[in-house]
């Protein structure tokens, strides 16, 4: 069919949709009017029962840990799809990497200097947000994200052997196989310790103390060098694709 | 008033659908598809939300505060960062159809050729 | 609602279809740069500090990042093709 066609069928179709859609939105609560129960019933004893102040880690981590291992076999399974797709093909070779012809235009020493620099403050920045999830905002994912881009400085100031250097593929490949494995494990113990699988079979602690919750530390250790290698491995993908690979 | 949220979310969630139906490049549909899903993190923050809530941390404030939802809170964060995943295996995929066929335009690639 | 909430939602509301049409996928790469970070500040405003702090990583390092690597591949992949011609 050809475009215009499809468009117009698009047209008539989202009107529909967008009409259905705001007649089921006059049927919510209302803005604000947020009814429960399941977020009452965890304001109300979530910090007792893990002993985390954070409640979105400890829903993430304790009251919903199955589901997060799910999304993260998720993330496993699209970073595992990219390094598949984007393979070495027949008719292609590798540029030679130590070559120091793979420098951005514009970039310059000064530059390649300060990225170099940043890349310790925003490693512990990263490890911050990872171990401290279960008390403040953070948590694997995002601490997770972070600690890639403490990598990703290096090779966005022109320093793409520094990077490789950074999250050499071997290293990044097996971090990321860990977390995954050592979430698994988690929920492992805790039905081998517990009785319920993803229990929480380790002391609470005081609530605001570093080494408090139980197992959502190590859960929380585990996802963000998952995160952190699965990140790291995209763009060594993507940056190999554009900079090393060509066609023979 | 109270039904903006999520109004709001269903006119990004339209215009989204509209880019990927309308789109002549992958790239460009990959990123419009990263559009569509930021309306679902609306619609699930919106009904979350509590009026005079705050946010479900307490660390620093007393335990008797009212807070919004944590539960929406927690399926929202893991999105976000699962979405880019998956958006990175789709743009490999338009990176390899760009080498196998020469075009990334969705209105050329009709055929499923072996 | 506050003003804060609903300023919040028009500039994200606006900046959905300006996301979708910018045709050129460079610019584009920056505009989701900048519609990301709208929607970190709304997800604050309802008080959700974990998601925002997700969504300002992802869609300002990661995605850009990903979207201007394979562009330049393409690019790249094309420019090859018209130097064998």
């Amino acid at each position: 069919m050809n475009r215009r066609l499809r468009i117009g069928l698009f047209l008539g179709g989202a009107a529909l949709l967008a009409g259905m859609l705001v007649a089921a939105v006059g049927d919510l609560p209302g803005f604000g009017h947020y009814p429960g129960p399941y977020g009452i019933l965890i304001e109300e004893t979530g910090v007792a029962g893990t002993s985390a102040t954070d409640l979105v880690t400890a829903v993430n981590f304790d009251y919903r840990a199955f589901d997060t291992m799910g999304e993260e076999f998720i993330l496993f399974a699209a970073v595992l799809g990219v390094a598949i797709v984007l393979r070495r093909r027949r008719g292609e070779r590798a540029e030679d990497e130590r070559g120091d012809d793979h420098h951005f235009p514009g970039s310059s020493s000064a530059l390649g200097a300060l990225g170099l620099a940043l890349v310790g403050p925003v490693f512990v920045l990263g490890a911050y947000v990872v171990t401290h999830g279960q008390i403040t905002p953070g948590g694997g994912f995002q601490g997770g994200v972070v600690l890639a881009a403490a990598a990703l400085i290096a090779f966005l100031a022109g320093e793409y052997v520094a990077f490789k250097v950074i999250a050499p593929h071997a290293m990044v490949e097996a971090g990321e196989a860990a977390g995954a494995a050592g979430f698994a494990l988690v929920g492992l113990g805790g039905l081998i310790f517990a009785g319920t699988f993803f229990a929480n079979f380790i002391a609470l602690g005081t609530p605001g103390s570093f080494l408090s919750s139980g197992t959502i530390p190590i859960s929380n250790l585990a996802v963000g060098i998952e995160v952190a290698g699965a990140f790291l491995l995209l763009w060594t993908e993507f940056s190999d694709q554009a900079l090393v690979v060509r066609s023979k | 008033m109270t039904v903006f949220p999520f109004l709001v979310a269903i006119w990004i969630l339209c215009w989204g659908l509209y880019g990927i139906v309308s789109s002549r490049n992958l790239v460009h549909l990959v990123i419009c598809l990263g559009v569509t899903q930021a309306a679902t993190y609306v619609l699930l923050l919106g009904v979350g939300y509590r009026n005079g809530g705050a946010a479900p941390i307490y660390a620093d404030i007393a335990e008797s505060t009212m807070v919004v939802d944590p539960v929406v809170q927690a399926l929202a964060l893991v999105d976000v960062v699962v979405e880019a995943t998956v958006s990175a295996l789709l743009l490999a995929v338009a990176v390899q159809t760009h080498k196998r066929f020469g075009t990334i335009d969705p209105d050329e690639l009709h055929s499923l050729r072996g | 609602m506050t003003a804060l909430q609903i300023g919040a939602l028009i500039v994200v509301g606006a900046g959905a279809p300006l996301v979708v049409l910018v045709r050129d996928p460079v610019r584009q790469a920056f505009c989701v740069g900048i519609f990301g970070t709208a929607l970190a500040l709304l997800f604050f405003v309802f008080q959700a500090p974990d998601v925002a702090l997700s969504q300002i990583v992802v869609s300002t390092v990661a995605l850009p990042l990903m979207i201007l690597l394979a562009l330049a591949k393409i690019r790249e992949h094309e420019e090859e093709e018209e130097e064998r011609e």
